[in-house]
């Protein structure tokens, strides 16, 4: 009998392969099933070549529009960028604070858990067409919809996270003479700071998602709008450009985050 | 007068009796350790004292002041975990003790650098200056627990109160935190009330020892009755147990 399995550790070097090794595979089934579709009929849209992506990501990322003049996909990175950082900022800010009240306070916790917990239900999606009823097509209610669908959770986990604070610590603060404020800015605010920074990442998916849904219905420009706009022509080739660099965007603010809560936060022990 | 007293203390939680018919007097600057069965009500009595909660009947009474709602600066605390604060480094932990009584709860400028300095000898005295500038995450559990005592008499408490301090820790160090904690006593005199599982500790640290278990019990229902303080042992006199017991004793006398 050889070790147990859970018990088995690879080495650096095969952890590495091992992690490159499904990003591989998907590569080269792609490249496989496009040559396929190519070699049957060679101007088909569905699968274009790996070549062909690398070209057309290479035109996407450095030519000028002829009508606008103005590189397409930078100006879609920087007004989806912009929405999704509002969006997620103001949602941050608020479910910090209110995060604090219903965790705090027994009155606040009383008045708004159960109606955030109700809100927290209702689809996101579905109201969309009130969003853009209210708040008309432009720019406020795409964020509006980013805070809508990630302010109820960020709200719910950094309330409970200031109740998982020991009781200890704050009766402890208390013997010290802190008033409410001073225990709320001195002991709870400081520990929900890594918390808020792990929340946030879990909710950058859902706001990307939310995003992306608000540009495909009405948008001039972003990201998703471009996506679904040449949707039209089946470019396959802007589509998984698009997307492609999406992912890459998504996986370096993740980055970011993870980066920043280890550095700002030296005393948490993980980072010890 | 009495500094601390107790008067026909009641503490249940739902129609669960944990504590009754307490009465206590306490001279000040006394060392009271509480020892009895896990359980039994200790830590409910602490928060009593405390005023971290309120007696379902009774009172309890500092200095002869009205009962407090709720804790504040004349009672300092020391639990078993969780007693400093992990985000602040340890002489912020010491200065905590000082500033968190101001509105902001920091203190800037000329407070700012004479709070520091009045640290830095509390951190000498407790024997922690060498890592006046680490997290409390990369300290021992006996240089946590110092700094957690230092930290509540940075804030001078009139009582100071002591839930397991040490029951965490390993016997060695467990044994140097009661030298620490007989010489803190000797330059304070503050009155101390101490809760700990371990007889030996009680006797060897506290003037006086009690005991707290039910005096009923309904082996059909043993929730039935709460428990109290059913032995009151003087321990001065380098802590050999059972040597004069008080008159005023609650229940049985020690065989
Ligand atoms: N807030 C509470 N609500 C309900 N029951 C409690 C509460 N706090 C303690 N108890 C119960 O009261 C009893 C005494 O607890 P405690 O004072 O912590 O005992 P000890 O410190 O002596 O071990 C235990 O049975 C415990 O479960
Ligand atoms: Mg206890």
């Amino acid at each position: 009998m050889g070790m147990r399995l859970i018990n088995r550790q690879p080495g650096v070097a095969l952890k590495t392969a091992l992690t490159i090794l499904p990003f591989l595979v998907a590569f080269i089934a792609y490249w496989i099933g496009s040559e396929i579709r190519l070699a049957e009929n060679p101007s088909d849209k569905l699968l274009p070549s790996p070549a062909r992506i690398a070209a057309t990501a290479e035109r996407l990322f450095t030519e000028p529009d002829r009508r606008s003049d103005r590189i397409l996909l930078w100006h879609d990175t920087g007004a989806s960028l912009m929405r999704l950082a509002l969006g997620v900022g103001i949602s941050a800010v608020l479910a910090t604070l209110v995060g604090l009240l219903i965790g705090l306070l027994p009155h606040m916790r009383a008045t708004l858990a159960g109606f955030v917990a109700v809100l927290s239900m209702i689809p996101p999606l579905a109201i969309l067409p009130i969003l853009f009823i209210v708040f008309g097509l432009g720019e406020l209610s795409k964020v509006v919809l980013i805070i809508v669908g990630i302010l109820p959770f960020l709200i719910r986990d950094l309330s409970q996270r200031v109740l998982d604070i020991p009781r200890e610590m704050i009766v402890k603060a208390e013997t010290l003479g802190a008033s409410s404020l001073v225990i709320a800015l001195r002991v709870a605010l400081p520990q929900l700071l890594p918390r808020l920074i792990q929340s946030v990442r879990l909710s950058l998916g859902p706001a990307w998602l939310f995003l992306i849904a608000a540009e495909a219905i009405a948008s001039e420009v972003g990201l998703g709008y471009r996506i679904f706009l040449v949707r039209r022509f089946l470019a396959m080739d802007v589509i998984l450009t698009y997307v492609l660099w999406i992912t890459l965007l998504a996986f370096l603010m993740d980055l970011a985050l993870r980066t920043l809560s280890r550095k700002a936060f030296p005393w948490t022990e993980a980072s010890l | 007068m009495s500094f601390v007293t107790a008067e026909n203390v009641f503490q249940s939680y739902g129609n669960r009796p944990i504590l009754e018919r307490v009465n206590l007097a306490v001279d000040e600057g006394a060392f009271v350790s509480i020892v009895g069965a896990s359980g039994c009500g200790k830590s409910t009595f602490l928060r009593l004292l405390l005023a971290q909660e309120q007696p379902t009947r009774g009172e309890i009474r500092i200095a002869g002041a009205p009962p407090a709602a709720e804790p504040g600066l004349d009672r300092g605390v020391v639990f078993q975990k969780y007693s400093v604060f992990p985000h602040m480094s340890v002489r912020d932990n010491i200065i905590a003790g000082e500033s968190f009584r101001t509105v902001t709860g920091v203190f800037r400028g000329a407070q700012k650098a004479a709070a520091r300095e009045r640290a830095q000898a509390t951190l000498a005295r407790i024997g922690l200056d060498h890592v006046a500038d680490h997290y409390p995450a990369t300290l021992s559990g006996g240089m946590q627990q110092r700094l957690a005592i230092g930290q509540a008499l940075a804030a001078k408490p009139r009582i100071l109160l002591l839930d397991e301090p040490f029951g965490a820790l390993d016997p060695g160090t467990r044994l140097s935190m009661h030298d620490f904690l007989t010489e803190l006593r000797r330059e304070t005199a503050m009155t101390v009330f101490m809760v700990t599982h371990d007889l030996e500790e009680g006797f060897k640290l506290g003037d006086r020892v009690l005991v707290f278990d039910k005096p009923r019990w309904d082996p059909t229902e043993p929730d039935a009755f709460g428990a109290t303080i059913t032995y009151d042992f003087d321990a001065r006199d380098g802590g050999i147990p059972f040597q004069r017991s008080e008159e005023h004793t609650y229940v049985r006398r020690p065989a």
